[in-house]
């Protein structure tokens, strides 16, 4: 019997690990070094409607338990992605998510009813985006645009919707419960906490952009803090991200309310720390005698 | 896990390491470094210096907190390597030129051994900061080495005409060359450096914008063309 399976929004997950979006590219780099099936589903990198040419200037920014990134969501776009996707899907078996961003409700929603073409497995609503209309605000800040992005895609996907949440706010619990409220089937969190890195020789801002996002160990705490508070505010399925190093981490995702989690920074320790993290899980499972679904959301 | 034969300074904070690896390799590639776990985040990319059979080396600057931690690196330790990564140079020209500055001269020894083996004839233009090194190293494969020491190693570029010209270091450093060389060098290529988190093309945090329009350092370089990447 599988220790590891895990339910959520409609699938069983073999185990409870996924690749974060945007640290997994499309699958194909990772699949020179290992069997990118055995993860329980993977997030592809963000989507906009239109190709996105990413930031200039530094991307990429090391610090003490993590890194900053601004990339940009540099991006193919959606119709160059659907292009592909007879490619991608052939290399990806397992729960293939599909991760969608916008500057505009109306590009959300276009990219969604494009995305309705090809078969994917869940939709994620990256709502950490500027709201060009409403003076570049980010959707995912204010109750009302995470409301509204949520329940416009919504309405036009076919495909089971996950909102992606930014920490970037003041509170998560009324966020989540906005999203549930418009018709949300999952949420995953948290997504990068705004940071910023100082070059003290040139005496500036690393970042051409200033600020940028923080993830890996540091926003681990952060992360776990805010799973637990929107798994106590709503009754739709979460999956947990943030800073996850190793299989004790994921079990306290779990408990603290995740289904199941993403993992981004740590792959970049090396090719294959997915790979060890998912074995640290299963050989903790065998010698404690457990079973993944009795720890979820216990604390 | 590659076992370290050998780790000792060759010049004020810069290093030569010698590890026991046998993969085939080109000039040009780079492996990623790691000797920890966590912490740094990243691994480092460091170019191969040199390989003979079944053992390579590495020459690296002590820069941040990972270099400092492979200069305390002794013989018998071990590191992790991952690779090689990147396209490596395309060996081309009878008659080459080779222009590096500070440890941007080190991918350029590996490629100076590889040309010499199609029997090109090689002239070395090497910029050092504050002494010299691996210069008896080149000795061995080129016909011909004027060095800098503390100066700008493209002020004294004499024009010339080759078939093929080699740049890496710094930035600016590969702009001045390209500047002198790009009329006497039938092809002139650069291997550029970049910050690097995944090492494979995942991330977009190697980022170069090129004539071609976007391109990763860590899997589509990190050689160039000079002139996709001076554009402007
Ligand atoms: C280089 C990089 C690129 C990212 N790109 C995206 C993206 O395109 N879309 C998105 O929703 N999140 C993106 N993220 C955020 C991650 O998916 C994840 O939410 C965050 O990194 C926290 O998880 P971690 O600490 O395990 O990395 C990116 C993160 C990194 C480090
Ligand atoms: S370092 Fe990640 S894409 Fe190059």
């Amino acid at each position: 019997m599988n220790r590891l399976g895990v339910d959520f929004l409609g699938f069983s997950l073999k185990n409870p690990i996924a690749a974060a979006s945007g640290t997994f590219g499309f699958g194909k780099e990772y699949a020179e070094f290992y069997d990118i099936n055995q993860l329980g589903a993977v997030c592809l990198k963000g989507l906009t409607l239109h190709k996105k040419a990413g930031n200039d200037g530094v991307r990429i920014w090391e610090c003490t338990g993590g890194m900053l990134n601004s990339i940009g969501l540099e991006n193919p776009g959606v119709k160059a992605f659907i292009e592909e996707y007879e490619e991608t899907q052939a290399r990806i078996q397992t729960v293939k998510i599909v991760n969608l961003g916008g500057d505009s409700l109306e590009e959300y929603v276009e990219g969604a009813r494009l995305l309705n073409q090809i078969d994917i497995d869940i939709l994620e609503l990256n709502i950490s985006c500027p709201n060009v209309k409403s003076g570049g605000m980010l959707f995912g800040v204010s109750e009302d645009s995470a409301y509204q992005v949520t329940r416009a895609v919504k309405d036009i996907t076919r495909f089971p919707l996950m909102v992606k949440l930014s920490p970037n706010v003041a509170d998560i619990a009324v966020i989540a419960a906005a999203c549930e409220e418009a018709g949300a089937d999952g949420l995953s969190l948290i997504n990068t906490v705004q940071g910023m890195a100082i070059d003290i020789q040139n005496r500036r801002a690393v970042f051409d952009n200033v600020y940028a996002g923080l993830s890996g160990a540091a926003i681990k705490p952060i992360a776990l803090r805010m799973v637990h508070q929107a798994a106590k505010a709503v009754n739709i399925p979460i999956m947990g991200i943030g800073g996850i190093y190793s299989g004790r981490d994921v079990l306290e995702f779990l408990m603290v309310g995740a289904s199941c989690v993403q993992i981004g920074t740590a792959g970049f320790i090396r090719p294959t720390k997915l790979m060890e993290i998912l074995a640290e899980l299963k050989a903790y499972c065998e010698e404690n005698d457990l079973f993944l679904k009795e720890i979820i959301n216990i604390i | 896990m590659a076992l370290i034969l050998e780790n000792k300074p060759i010049a004020s904070n810069v290093f030569q390491m010698r590890v026991a690896a046998n993969q085939q390799v080109k000039a040009g590639q780079f492996y990623m470094l790691r000797a920890w776990e966590n912490i740094p985040t990243f691994s480092r990319p460091i170019s191969i210096c040199d390989q003979n059979g079944e053992e390579m080396t590495f020459v690296y600057e002590v820069k941040g907190k990972g270099t400092e931690i492979f200069s305390t690196l002794q013989a018998g330790d071990e590191i992790e390597l991952m690779g090689p990564r990147g396209n490596g140079f395309v060996l081309k020209g009878q008659k080459c030129v080779l222009v590096g500055g500070g440890v941007g001269i080190a991918p350029l020894l590996l490629l100076a051994k590889r040309l010499r083996e199609q029997g090109a004839q090689i002239t070395a233009y090497l910029g050092f900061r504050s002494e010299e090194y691996l210069k008896e190293d080149f000795a061995r494969y080129c016909h011909r080495i004027i060095t800098d020491v503390g100066g700008k190693i493209t002020d004294v570029i004499e024009t010339e005409s080759f078939d093929c010209a080699y740049i890496c270091g710094p930035e600016v450093m590969m702009q001045a060359a390209w500047d002198k060389l790009k009329h006497s060098a039938e092809q002139v290529v650069v291997s550029v450096e970049r910050r690097m988190a995944c090492g494979v093309g995942v991330c977009l945090g190697c980022n170069i914008k090129t004539r071609q329009g976007n391109k990763k350092v860590c899997s589509d370089g990190p050689i160039f063309a000079a002139e996709d990447v001076f554009y402007e």
